[in-house]
């Protein structure tokens, strides 16, 4: 072949003189700067890279350079005329497609081949076109919609809310544009060009000891810079939680689990891609491992953890004993779930002076500051985290993952140092969600009222505490579900074992609790022979209630209303289940029902926002947001607030996200408690910034304020003041005026019998589910969910619906289909998430009984779409077919074994 | 850093496998995940660019499918219901953009036993063709993909083109695919089948099974029992496990062997009901 190559890229004409087996997705990635373009497997599974090659979808990643001669390749960077958006993207941009965005540029063009050759597609085509792109965030609902949209002649998108309106109003995501053009910078894209590179090598071994060979002459051999061991870590211990540091950076002889870290190579990418993990020098000694549940097990993970216990949590609240007229007992158990974010964790270094600056995809800025600090043994204040883009996180980007390596590295070499997982190493290194056996005991009275409930839950938390300890607190308080039980005895154990840690995954072990009360209610009411949803109606926790802590919920309670809500539905669907199942086929129809609830924030702790809102000199209003957005959308949802609260409108204020020099810390992007809590914080700071501005000309609290260049005026019905802000004192960012708000829901620790205030508020939700059964073949189709949420308030509808589509998405994944199985499913085509053809039509009903300590009323709905989803889809199968699985996923030889005794 | 050649013409591929052990390039939707991280390595025969190779072309008593013809080609090619089975897998082979790159031939030499394009084929009793300086060979499918990830491929050879052969009568074939989700997925099990009709009476079938043995295979005891079977809604019923003797499925992390075998034994039943009625 001769080089270079021509090619066509975006109509643009390039040479390419490199090596031809080289991947595109690659070269226009690193070599063209082309980081629309996305990464998230390199093996054709995701199809995140996906581009046009003569019109025709295909991964790039799968392309080798050299069949590229004369072709035309066009990216997301292609799309759209002079910088307009073309169609499809305005109507990606109006419904919401992009959450993330990680999935965006893959789904557009996949789009795009579909468009070209159908100019009106069913739903059906569309999902053929797009079903070879994952996405993790949208549940696939709005991109499905949008791609439909998109054969209208003209796409409108509607102008912003009038001043005093964005809250409550489906606005556009303010980071939107920047999703669906490709510009967006997640942790792979901004990675400077003289960057050293630095890859981890893992252990393949779940237990094992080691000793290192002679690194020197390996690192001299092949031409790296360095290589990182364990001697090389100042303090080579971190973790969530300071008093539990117990994971190395680098494994110092000795490693839990398979995917331990164990060295870092540094030096250009072409060096590191030659290296094979098992040249190095490494001697290995593999130790029998401890997988699964083994508390009794005389091989303690840590030595300092006898019985491998971790933590334990437990609510006792009357007598659980008491006798009842129907009990239920049922005991379930699932797996490792992957999160599975479309972007693996990425990041780079820098030395600026005695500052470090890290850009770096995470759900915690504050946390990664700290930790790598600690790492590092350096004060906090010379760390600073810049968040890039996150790709999807889920809980699993809470954990540090490239911050100190990277770090440690720039700061030794004073160059940019540059981490990107590939997709086997994300799976293997990351958190995954807590696999749980959990035995419920649930009575009730012959009137079917809930008298009591025991719950005995233990949870497999892997080779190191991460956020462990959260879900052995979180769960006693939730296990016996969003009712009203007088008598309640609940314990949960978070226990070590040689598996990958365990840590936060949406919900925090709530969602493996409620298939275990959900499977118990859905007993009870077939003994008392109540209709499911009747049942639960009865018994659902109402305002003025207690809880099994004893916190009495004054306010925003609304699970009855989403079970009203949801009763014409239920109705509705059971009987066209009855139809389809008198016709007597392969396959049956089944309706199952669940209900949940999630305290939002931190569990018993401390959960403090802080936000600052600041007028510039130009007179634009920048908010200062140190939550994280990682999707779901809080940098608009805090604009939204922030716009309200100030009087202006959306579109006059910019947000800067999370950076912790220029940020405040308003904790991490977990627990659903970015609306709520921040959203309060950023409410708070806007009044706080209005009643500055209003104070220097002495208005009253009513004024109007507008703003006309760079000035703001302020009318309080009487007077209009004109405020020049080229005469006020600035600071260095130019900043004339601050606001700062924050915000620290009540909440308190649990005395020893479990009892205190947790949280301050709870989301509360029901969700039907209708799945198909072939009897014969053991498979489940998920057909419609009906999703009824209590929000608070849905301070942006279209995102609520959003959370929720990829809550059940989720769910459905975690019901059907995901299991994480060390050494056997660490990529995308072993380990199965949803993809577009397997997530049915999805009804979701906004219920908004209002929180009056939230912003506008608001709680959160990040993690709660997913709690009910699996229970419901279980309840649904067993409804079908007459029997309910209880271990999950429900694979099809699972559920058919069950079907044949 | 290897050779990579990419010749427009099929003599000079074939020289270039004569002289040195290139490892075949087609779409390369097999190769390239099996090297996360890394580019392509080695020595590699481009044959993307031999126009030859791609395309299907009917003649006088066989069809000829060249093997970089994509899964997109056959999908969008005019084609008679003999290929139906086989278009349908076409339609399950991963996602739109693996079916635009990847290969029949690629699908083939990668010898996987969840190869979604060997049932259908073995249904068709095709045959595949390779070339090499020393001429052409045909061998029978089955006798080319032998083991688990292995075929009978000699060095300096070349697969260049599946040849189908066009049954005197008419005939009917379908494909069914098993997984745990609807896109982009590996298949549980696969079934194929293809019917030749004489008289309202199946005159011949042939049957294949995927990723339930070693290498996808036929089950000759159930050809032979639908041999003379009335065409209706019913061709299936006779299906028993019993029929399923050459299969030797496993378990792995997708399915169990036991279930493996029950599975295939409705999937069989229900294509070869679908494609029982007129
Ligand atoms: C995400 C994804 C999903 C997939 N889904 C499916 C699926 O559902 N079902 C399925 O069956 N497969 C699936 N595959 C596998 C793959 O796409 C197919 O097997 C495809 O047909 C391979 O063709 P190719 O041209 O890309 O092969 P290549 O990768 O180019 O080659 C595969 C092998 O065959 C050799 N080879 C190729 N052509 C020749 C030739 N003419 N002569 C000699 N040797 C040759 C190569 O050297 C290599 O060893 C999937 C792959 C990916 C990445
Ligand atoms: S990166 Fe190409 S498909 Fe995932
Ligand atoms: S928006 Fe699709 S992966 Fe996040």
């Amino acid at each position: 072949m001769t080089l270079p190559l021509r090619i066509v890229v975006n109509g643009s004409p390039v040479f390419y003189e490199g090596a031809p087996g080289r991947r595109l997705s690659d070269v226009l990635r690193h070599d063209l700067g082309l980081t629309g373009t996305k990464t998230g497997c390199d093996a054709g599974d995701c199809g995140a890279c996906t581009v046009l090659l003569d019109g025709q979808q295909v991964c790039a990643c799968l392309v080798p350079m050299g069949q590229l001669a004369n072709r035309g390749v066009v990216t997301v960077e292609g799309l759209g005329a002079h910088g307009a958006l073309s169609r499809l993207q305005k109507a990606f941009h109006k419904h919401g497609a992009a959450q993330c965005g990680a999935c965006t540029p893959g789904m557009l063009m996949a789009a795009v081949e579909l468009l070209a050759q159908r100019t009106a597609p069913t739903r059906t085509e569309v999902e053929d076109a797009i079903g070879g792109v994952l996405c993790r965030c949208t549940g696939y609902v709005k991109i499905i919609d949008a791609v439909l949209d998109a054969v209208s002649i003209d796409v409108a998108i509607s102008a912003g809310p009038a001043v005093g309106t964005a809250v409550g109003a489906s606005v556009l995501k303010v980071d939107g544009l920047a999703k669906i053009t490709g510009v967006e910078k997640f942790g792979a894209d901004g990675i400077p060009a003289d960057a050293l590179w630095l890859r981890v090598v893992r252990s393949p071994h779940h237990r094992a000891t080691f000793t290192l060979g002679d690194m020197t002459a390996f690192t001299m051999a092949r031409g790296l810079v360095r290589i990182l061991t364990a001697a090389d870590v100042p303090a080579n211990a971190f973790s969530i939680f300071p008093e539990l540091r117990d994971q190395p950076v680098l494994a110092n002889g000795e490693v839990r689990y398979r995917g331990d870290a164990v060295l870092a190579l540094v030096g250009s990418r072409a060096v590191l891609e030659d290296i094979a993990d098992d040249e190095l020098p490494i001697a290995w000694t593999p130790l029998p491992p401890l997988l699964g549940f083994a508390a009794a097990d005389a091989r303690l993970v840590h030595a300092d953890r006898p019985g491998n216990l971790l933590v334990e949590g437990r609510v006792v609240r009357g007598d659980a004993t008491v006798a009842a007229a129907y009990t239920a007992e049922v005991s379930i158990e699932t797996t490792f779930v992957e999160h599975a974010y479309i972007e693996p964790e990425a990041g780079w270094a820098r030395r600026e002076g005695d500052r470090l600056v890290i850009h770096v995809s995470t759900q915690s800025p504050f946390l990664d500051r700290d930790e790598t600090a600690h790492v590092l043994g350096l004060p906090p204040d010379q760390v600073v985290i810049a968040p890039t883009a996150c790709g999807g996180g889920f809980g699993g980007k809470l954990d540090l993952s490239v911050q100190p390596l990277v770090g440690l590295e720039a700061w030794l070499l004073d160059r940019p140092v540059a981490c990107v997982y590939s997709r086997p190493e994300s799976m293997m290194a990351s958190t995954k969600r807590h696999p749980a056996a959990i035995t419920t005991r649930m009575g009730c009275d012959a009137d079917g009222i809930l008298l009591s409930c025991r719950v005995e839950a233990r949870f497999d938390t892997g080779a190191y505490a991460s956020w462990g300890p959260t879900v052995a607190n979180r769960v006693p308080i939730h296990a016996p579900g969003p009712y009203r039980v007088p008598n309640v005895a609940t314990h949960a154990v978070a226990l070590h074992s040689n598996g990958p840690p365990a840590g936060a995954f949406r919900g925090f072990g709530v969602p493996q609790a409620a298939l275990a009360h959900e499977a118990a209610m859905d007993q009870l009411a077939r003994r008392l022979g109540i209709d499911r949803l009747e049942f639960r109606y009865r018994n659902a926790l109402r305002s003025g209630d207690s809880t099994p802590t004893g916190q009495v919920l004054e306010h925003s309670v609304g699970l009855r209303a989403c079970i009203d809500a949801m009763r014409p539905h239920w109705k509705r669907l059971l009987a066209d289940c009855a139809i389809i199942n008198a016709q007597e086929t392969h396959l049956r129809r089944g309706a199952g029902i669940a209900c949940m609830w999630y305290g939002i924030g931190n569990t018993s702790i401390s959960n403090p926002s802080t936000m600052r809102i600041a007028l510039r000199r130009d007179g634009r209003v920048v908010l200062l947001n140190g939550a994280v957005d990682i999707g779901q959308g809080s940098n608009t949802v805090l604009a939204q607030i922030a716009a309200d609260a100030l009087g202006v409108t959306l579109d006059h204020i910019d947000v800067v996200m999370g950076q912790t020099d220029l940020a405040a810390d308003a904790g991490k992007t977990s627990a659903s408690r970015q609306t709520f809590v921040s959203g309060k914080a950023t409410e708070l700071a806007a009044l706080a910034l209005r009643q500055k501005i209003l104070r220097l000309v002495n208005a009253d609290d009513t004024a109007h304020i507008h703003f006309e260049d760079d000035s703001v005026v302020i009318d309080d019905g009487t007077l209009r003041h004109r405020l020049d802000l080229g005469r006020l004192d600035a600071d260095a960012l130019d900043h004339v005026l601050v606001g700062e708000g924050r915000f620290d829901p009540l909440s308190g620790p649990l005395d020893e019998h479990g009892q205190g205030q947790p949280y301050a508020t709870y989301a509360f939700g029901a969700q039907i589910a209708v799945v198909e059964v072939d009897v014969e073949l053991g498979t489940t189709r998920v057909v419609k969910i009906v999703a009824a949420h209590d929000v608070g308030k849905a301070i942006n509808p279209q995102q609520v619906m959003g959370q929720i589509h990829g809550g059940v998405a989720q769910g459905i994944g975690m019901a059907l289909m995901e299991a994480y199985v060390p050494g056997r499913t660490e990529n995308l085509h072993d380990y199965l998430i949803p993809t577009a053809g397997d997530v049915p039509d999805i009804e979701c009903l906004l219920i908004e009984d209002a929180e009056p300590l939230g912003p506008s009323g608001a709680k959160g709905v990040g993690e709660p779409g997913l709690i009910a989803t699996a229970p419901a889809i279980l309840g649904a199968i067993e409804h079908a077919v007459g029997i309910r699985p209880d271990v999950l996923p429900v694979l099809p030889h699972r559920l058919y074994a069950l079907l044949r005794g | 850093m290897g050779d990579y050649v990419r010749p427009a013409g099929l003599d000079e591929a074939l020289e270039h496998l004569a002289r040195r052990p290139y490892a075949v390039v087609a779409g390369a939707t097999d190769l390239y995940p099996a090297h996360v991280g890394r580019s392509l390595q080695g020595h590699l025969l481009d044959i993307s660019g031999i126009l030859t190779l791609r395309g299907i072309v009917r003649h006088d008593d066989h069809w000829r499918i060249g093997a970089t013809t994509t899964w997109s080609d056959l999908i969008a090619a005019d084609l008679p219901p003999l290929f139906d089975g086989l278009k349908q897998a076409a339609r399950e082979i991963g996602g739109r953009q693996i079916q635009n790159a990847g290969t029949l031939g690629g699908n083939i030499c990668n010898a996987s036993p969840a190869a979604d394009g060997v049932p259908p084929l073995l249904a068709l009793d095709a045959e595949v063709e390779l070339a090499s300086v020393d001429g052409m060979v045909r061998l029978p499918l089955a006798a080319f993909v032998n083991r688990s990830r292995s075929t009978a491929r000699k060095r300096g050879q070349l697969l260049t083109g599946i040849l189908v052969p066009q049954p005197a009568l008419p005939c009917r074939s379908a494909f069914a695919k098993l997984g745990a989700r609807r896109y982009l997925v590996i298949s549980i099990a696969s079934v194929a089948a293809m019917i030749e009709i004489d008289c309202g009476l199946v005159s011949r079938a042939r049957v294949a099974v995927g990723a339930c043995s070693p290498v996808p295979c036929r089950l000759p005891e159930l050809e032979a029992a639908l041999r003379g079977a009335v065409l209706d809604k019913r061709l299936g019923d006779c299906v028993t496990e019993s029929h399923l003797a050459a299969l030797a499925p496993i378990d792995d992390i997708r399915a169990d062997a036991s279930y493996r075998r029950a599975a295939v034994t409705v999937m069989v039943r229900r294509i070869l009901n679908q494609l029982g009625p007129a």
